[in-house]
């Protein structure tokens, strides 16, 4: 059974350079939680800290309710997947799996069976006398998760395991490994910097900056309502336009920009004058209709790539300013071709108002 | 076979293969061959006045040979020669397996290079003088002694090199880097993820030697055991000059034939402790079920 993680204001330094700063987040009992950022951003270091192969500078790491501050490792409730696996290539398939009952002394008759279970658990069937060597790179992997499984852990961590899997098999696994956790109730904390598997795959996501967890929260929050603008930039596309802001109204404001004001949410509640960023998704920009709605953008065509079920669409305004749109193959869209002008518009509700930072659409 | 000669060429030239070719089997013939073959022929034959030499007299026997294994004392000596090689050998194992350890997966950075030219640098010194310094550490009035007596341990001076203590002591300090590097150079391969992993599993850290650490190294513990057991079994300086007048190694016996103008059973000794060293090597790939191919690696 999964057991809940507790990390409340840790922080770890190295030197003067702060790989982790203030994380705090409360992770369920047998949840799916990511924790989703760049190479850098400390999501490593923060799932170090949790497996215990170095303690917090600052703050406090609660496993099932217990602090596990002193506590090494080898005797915390979790087990880790490792990036590049770290399966010991001298010893055979099943040696790697009952590596850790081998430890714990569990009698030999026992562990064999339990580990003949773990092998029929990750679909290995028939590869126990094998050498790592011998195996592909996705027997490999299920390898890697039979053992982290085999000493019951209440928490599992995954730094990244599906890196280096090619795309097919990535998407195989993302589903398996979700498979997995929901037959074993753990808790699984899972570190990438892919945010299709952060989304696809996990109950809550964690984004993290330069050592930041900027937001917390379901896959489509993250997408939908981006707190920062970091996680706006990070996770999925965005078009951007920068300006100031010139009015308040409720919960959505007006920003002054070089292609013309824009009516947008405010979700930090940002005051008059303050410059900000507006973020608009490439599948939220339309046609306009009408030729006086809000939030309109008057651009040329650039290019048009077809890809079957969408067409991505790049505009430049009169201003210059380039603009992605994503249109759905439905049948509702008029032609158009490269170099035409347009009028394309934005819902209010679709484009966030959000502070200064974040990087432009790559 | 062909396609590699055809790779060879292309990528060397004729003259870069025929450097190779040759350099090799120069070495190959002249310095190890050919040297081996005259000591193995020497030892056949029996020792004749200068006239004498390819006369009626000068053919192959196994003479040389019965005297060494008629000889009690020095079959002794051969014994105690093992004996105080292998302790050589596992007392330099001792030491460096946790410094190969440390350098390769602990040590990080500047503080490898530190160490590593600490390990170097007292091979700056000729191997004589080294020993010659252990000579005066070790003398009755020497540093030590004058130590232990100035801290109170011990009333009266030690003689340290009666029996092979000395020896052994000099030995296991001379030869450490042979056993050093060979054990670092595999350890250094060895993915430190590998280690995180088992101590995550619930490892301790004497079973991550011994379950992960230690079959890795296996081909580095066999050629530095190696090498330390043949440089120990094969020198003749360190007892020479640490040694007690009382106590014989086999080198110097073989030395003394030598200078005794015997060098006929020189070489039939001299054979003897190769074919040890020959056999303690395949022992070593016995024990660590290593292959000959593998101790290159």
């Amino acid at each position: 059974m999964g057991q809940d993680v507790e990390i409340s204001g840790v922080s770890m330094r190295f030197g003067e350079f702060y790989a982790a700063r203030d994380i705090n987040v409360h992770i369920q009992a047998g949840e799916f939680f990511s924790f989703l950022g760049p190479s850098g951003c400390g999501k490593t270091t923060l799932l170090r800290l949790v497996s215990g192969f170095m303690d917090p500078s600052e703050g406090q790491i609660k496993i099932g309710g217990k602090d596990m501050r002193g506590i090494g490792s080898n005797n915390r409730p979790t087990a880790m997947i490792f990036q590049n696996l770290a399966l010991f290539p001298l010893m055979t398939v099943e040696e790697n799996i009952g590596f850790g009952l081998e430890v714990r002394h569990l009698p030999k008759a026992k562990r064999q069976k339990k580990v003949e279970g773990l092998i029929e658990l990750v679909d290995l069937y028939g590869t126990g006398d094998r050498m790592i060597s011998e195996l592909s790179g996705g027997q490999k992997q299920r390898v890697a998760i039979a053992r982290a499984l085999a000493v019951n852990p209440a928490v599992l961590l995954l730094d990244e395991p599906l890196s280096a899997l090619d795309l097919r098999l990535r998407n195989h696994m993302r589903a398996e490994l979700r498979n997995i956790q929901r037959r074993t109730d753990v808790t699984f904390i899972y570190i990438t910097h892919d945010q299709t598997e952060a989304l696809t795959m996990s109950d809550r996501v964690g984004v993290m900056s330069i050592g930041k967890l900027e937001q917390v929260a379901k896959p489509d929050i993250i997408y939908n309502t981006p707190k920062t603008a970091f996680v706006a930039s990070f996770v999925g596309e965005s078009n951007i336009i920068q300006g100031d802001i010139i009015g308040i109204d409720g919960d959505y404001a007006v920003l002054k920009t070089v292609c013309g004001s824009f009516l947008c949410k405010n979700p930090q509640q940002l005051e008059t004058g303050e410059t900000a960023t507006i973020f608009i998704r490439p599948e939220t920009i339309f046609l306009a209709k009408e030729p006086h709605e809000d939030n309109l953008l008057t651009c040329r065509t650039k290019t048009i790539s077809f890809e079957g079920a969408y067409a991505v669409v790049t505009l430049t305004t009169e201003q210059g300013q380039i603009f992605t749109m994503r249109l759905n193959n439905d049948g509702s869209v008029p032609r158009i071709e490269e170099g035409e002008n347009i009028k394309v518009r934005f819902n209010r509700e679709n484009a966030f108002l959000l502070k200064n930072g974040g990087t432009p659409i790559a | 076979m062909r396609n590699f000669w055809n790779t060879a060429l292309r990528d060397l030239g004729k003259v870069g293969v025929a450097y190779i070719l040759i350099t090799v089997g120069v070495w190959l013939v002249f310095m190890i061959l050919i040297p081996q073959l005259i000591m193995f022929d020497y030892s056949l034959r029996p020792m004749l006045p200068l006239r004498e030499i390819g006369g009626p007299k000068d053919i192959w026997t196994l003479k040389n040979y019965m005297v060494f294994f008629s000889n009690r004392l020095h079959m002794a000596i051969f014994f105690k020669t093992i004996w105080s090689s292998l302790i050589v050998t596992l007392t330099a194992l001792a030491l460096c397996y946790p410094i190969a350890f440390y350098l390769a997966k602990v040590a990080r950075g500047a503080k490898v290079g530190l160490l590593m030219l600490g390990l170097i640098i007292p091979y700056w010194i000729n191997e004589l003088l080294r020993l010659f310094a252990w000579q005066i550490i070790l003398a009755d009035m020497g540093i030590l002694n004058q130590s232990l007596i100035f801290l109170g341990i011990i009333a009266d001076p030690i003689n340290f090199r009666m029996g092979n203590g000395a020896v052994i002591l000099g030995m296991t300090y001379a030869y450490i880097l042979f056993m050093v590097f060979p054990i670092y150079n595999v350890m250094e391969s060895l993915d430190r993820n590998q280690l995180d992993a088992a101590r995550d599993l619930g490892a301790s850290w004497l079973r991550i030697h011994y379950k992960i650490v230690m079959p890795h190294a296996k081909p580095g513990i066999a050629v530095g055991c190696t090498m330390t057991f043949m440089l120990a079994a094969g020198t003749v300086a360190a007892p020479q000059l640490l040694g007690s007048p009382s106590s014989f190694w086999f080198t110097q016996v073989i030395n003394t034939n030598f200078e005794c103008a015997n060098w006929n059973l020189g070489a039939a000794y001299a054979t003897v402790l190769m074919l040890l060293c020959v056999i303690f090597m395949f022992i070593m790939l016995k024990i660590f079920k290593v292959g000959l191919k593998e101790l290159t690696q």
